[in-house]
């Protein structure tokens, strides 16, 4: 890979669920003037208070490097994993979706929502809430489509990803 | 074990007293009276009264430096906190081992915008190493011992622990040392062996080798700095010294090149510049180091050993990255090189040193001392030349006068240079003296400053004055902020814009004033009288000496320009005016 080429990277975080850990990971970005193109965090292990936080970020190689270093420095960080490096992965996004219409759009969203395993988990006469889980793309793709049926507000978790097979963090 | 169940403020004072605290910098107020009334109560523990926050971090990083040991601050809520914020980011930047206990409003306050509250953990986020608000009592001792051992390891930095007013004043169990034990702190030390090998077999094959060594050997230690000058002997290759670098390798010797980067020598930057194999120990390829990147040692092999990962392929790329400790890493690259009985070849080295003698032969370091005015080259030097039979530490202050300093002063040992290297904060060299003459009550103290610099902590004569700290500050007074006035002459146009002193006070009064002798030089001639008598003074002494006030700070290398463009001064290319838009945006 070319030194200046910029990739997209999915890099996990295990951390001490401790206040302000969160905000040391956010700053961390901010002040060195990285990217966060998505970022999502819960507690993943109650008894041990350890909470795992997913980042996609981007950068050239050596930036991406930095990146982890400086995660990998954080006091309260116990591991840092590349999930884009380490092999295969799977990466998850919920979104929920509201769309406003009547008639023809409203029972075409439906079909699009059926083609893309879409639920809808609200619906009144002139709305519905899609919810939908896969990867950011096909969010986007079913975001896209819906557009000119009445999108009217999008509330998505950000990506949660693991890698294939039996590797752990 | 059982717990012992004490107030929160005797558990400070008790894991203090067992983290081998001697003394504290601080400043009392509300959030911690309870704490003051402990130390009232105790003489385990010595407290020096600082006259403002930011002085009580800066004289406790001059302490660690000096010492090697952890720098230890109190400051109360609010402005306490918010005014130490400057001497944290200095103490992260230079990686100096410093704990600061800050007061904080009772946590049933916190979030209410109580008097002197401030988000004191938000705030110093990103200007220590880590922080701690405790809001459980139960965490108290662990927090204390979690913090000396977080500060003091690894690359060292500034610790934070925020205390509520409640939690020092209810009960707490305590905890020793040697029950606490961090979950995932854990450093590693040392570097991996088939690293090290790899990079003696690159240094070996190497015909112009350099080592670049920083402050991170200092931090390793006296044994890291003991093993840094066995290894430089053994390979024969010249050696240069960062800024924050000075005294890991004895001055005087003839393998060291003197300092390297914007103020440099000439034979560092050239050798720099022109090496095949540099190794860098402890150096972090800082901007002030490297010049512009894209011309930095283009033609060489680099091979970076630091504790901190993230220093490593930072700002420039490097072949081979060790982590560890310096002292660990050294010493098992003089066992892999005894080994494997490695040798730089003779005639390659013996060439490349001739290179290097020819640049040494530039001389970029002299000036000529004329009759009438003083060079402030000449006063550092001076300086040096009479307090050589002494147990000396230099502490500066941010400009001019620091570059003259650490060009112009041999350091021979380490922990006897402290200057504040990147954050560049003025007002750093009394306070810091302040704790370096605590820390060695019987060594010479000299702190170099500024006519400028001085008056950002001069509050703290009135401390100097209390405990009878007999440091000698000096003052290169050119009536100008010299190194903007420098950087105004050379890159805009001569305009002189507010860099000049235009009120400054008598320095002799004010020394009076705060009950300790001022002393003015302005003739050559007197210079070495005036030292003299500076130093025979068993007290605290501000000499003044007026300076020539045109001497520009050579060589140089302009912003954005690589290390062998150097302006190597007024006699050749420097003071005429760098044309250069991409320097001109640079810091």
């Amino acid at each position: 890979m070319k030194e200046t080429e910029i990739s997209k990277h999915t890099i996990s975080v295990l951390v001490d669920n401790e206040s302000g850990v969160l905000a040391r990971v956010i700053g961390l970005f901010s002040g060195r003037g990285y990217n966060i193109e998505s970022l999502t965090v819960a507690e993943v292990d109650a008894d041990s208070h350890q909470s795992r936080i997913t980042v996609v970020t981007s950068g050239t190689p050596m930036v991406i490097e930095q990146i982890k270093a400086q995660l990998s420095r954080l006091v309260p960080v116990h591991k840092v994993s590349d999930l884009t490096l380490s092999g295969p992965s799977v990466e998850r996004e919920l979104a929920l979706i509201k769309v406003i219409a009547t008639g023809e759009q409203r029972v075409e969203s439906l079909r699009i929502a059926d083609i893309f395993k879409a639920r809808a988990v609200d619906a009144t006469n002139n709305s519905f809430v899609y919810e939908i889980i896969g990867s950011p793309e096909k969010i986007n793709a079913f975001i896209k489509l819906m557009e000119p049926l009445g999108l009217s507000e999008i509330s998505r978790t950000g990506v949660a990803a693991i890698s294939r097979g039996t590797l752990t963090m | 074990m059982a717990e012992r169940i004490l107030s929160g403020s005797e558990v400070v004072l008790q894991a203090l007293a067992d983290q081998g605290v001697e003394v504290v910098f601080g400043y009392p107020g509300g959030a911690v009276l309870p704490l003051y009334d402990e130390i009232f109560k105790q003489n385990r523990i010595r407290h020096v009264l600082v006259r403002h926050e930011q002085a009580a971090v800066h004289a406790a990083e001059g302490y660690a430096r000096s010492t090697g040991k952890v720098g230890v601050v109190l400051v109360t809520s609010g402005p306490g906190a918010t005014n130490a914020v400057t001497g944290l980011t200095d103490a992260l930047m230079d990686s100096i081992p410093v704990v600061c206990l800050t007061g904080q409003v009772p946590t049933h306050l916190i979030g209410n915008d109580a008097f002197q509250e401030a988000d004191t953990t938000g705030i110093t986020r990103p200007c220590t190493k880590h922080n701690y608000l405790v809001k459980n009592p139960d965490k108290l001792a662990r927090t204390m011992h979690e913090a000396f051992h977080v500060a003091s390891s690894g690359r060292p930095g500034p610790v934070v622990i925020d205390l509520p007013k409640d939690i020092l004043v209810g009960k707490a169990p305590y905890l020793e040392p040697a029950q606490v034990q961090h979950r995932t702190y854990n450093p590693v030390v040392k570097g991996d062996r088939s690293q090290i090998e790899e990079a003696m077999e690159m240094l070996a094959s190497a015909k112009k080798p350099i080592l670049y060594c920083g402050g991170g050997v200092i931090n390793s230690g006296t044994q890291a700095c003991k093993l840094l000058t066995e290894f430089t002997r053994m390979t024969g290759a010249p050696i240069t010294l960062t800024l924050m670098g000075l005294g890991a390798y004895p001055a005087s010797d003839k393998q060291y090149l003197g300092m390297v980067g914007m103020h440099g020598t000439y034979e560092s930057n050239m050798s720099m510049h022109d090496c095949d194999v540099m190794v860098a120990i402890g150096a972090r390829f800082d901007d002030r180091v490297t010049g512009n990147l894209d011309f930095f040692a283009p033609n060489s092999q680099k091979i970076q050993i630091d504790i901190d990962q993230s220093s490593i392929n930072k700002n420039v790329p490097v072949d081979i990255g060790i982590i560890g400790d310096v002292g660990h890493v050294l010493e098992d690259m003089i066992k892999v090189w005894k080994a494997k009985q490695y040798k730089i070849e003779a005639n390659a080295l013996d060439s490349w040193w001739k290179e290097i003698e020819g640049w040494r032969g530039k001389h970029c370091l002299s000036y000529k001392q004329p009759k009438d005015v003083i060079k402030p080259q000449h006063v550092i030097r001076s300086i040096h030349a009479a307090t050589r039979d002494r147990k000396t530490y230099i502490t500066t202050d941010v400009g001019q006068h620091q570059m003259w300093a650490a060009q112009h002063f041999g350091f021979e040992h380490p922990y006897e240079w402290m200057t504040s290297g990147g954050l560049g904060t003025m007002g750093y060299g009394m306070p810091a003296a302040l704790g370096v003459q605590v820390a060695h009550p019987d060594a010479t103290v000299v702190c170099f400053t500024g006519d400028a610099s001085i008056m950002m902590n001069i509050q703290e004569c009135a401390t100097m004055t209390q405990y009878r700290l007999p440091i000698k500050t000096v003052i290169l007074n050119n009536r100008y902020m010299g190194m903007v006035r420098q950087w105004q002459q050379l890159l805009h146009g001569s305009r002189y814009s507010e860099s000049y002193s235009e009120t400054l006070p008598d320095f002799v009064k004010l020394s009076e004033a705060f009950g300790f002798t001022g002393l003015t030089c302005d003739n050559p001639a007197d210079l070495d009288d005036a030292i003299k008598k500076m130093l025979e003074i068993d007290g605290p002494v501000i000499l003044d000496v007026a300076v020539d006030d045109k001497e520009n700070c050579y060589p140089m290398i302009p912003s954005g320009k690589p290390h062998n463009e150097m302006l190597l001064g007024q006699e050749t290319n420097g003071d005429e005016a760098i044309d250069s838009d991409e320097g001109m945006v640079l810091v």
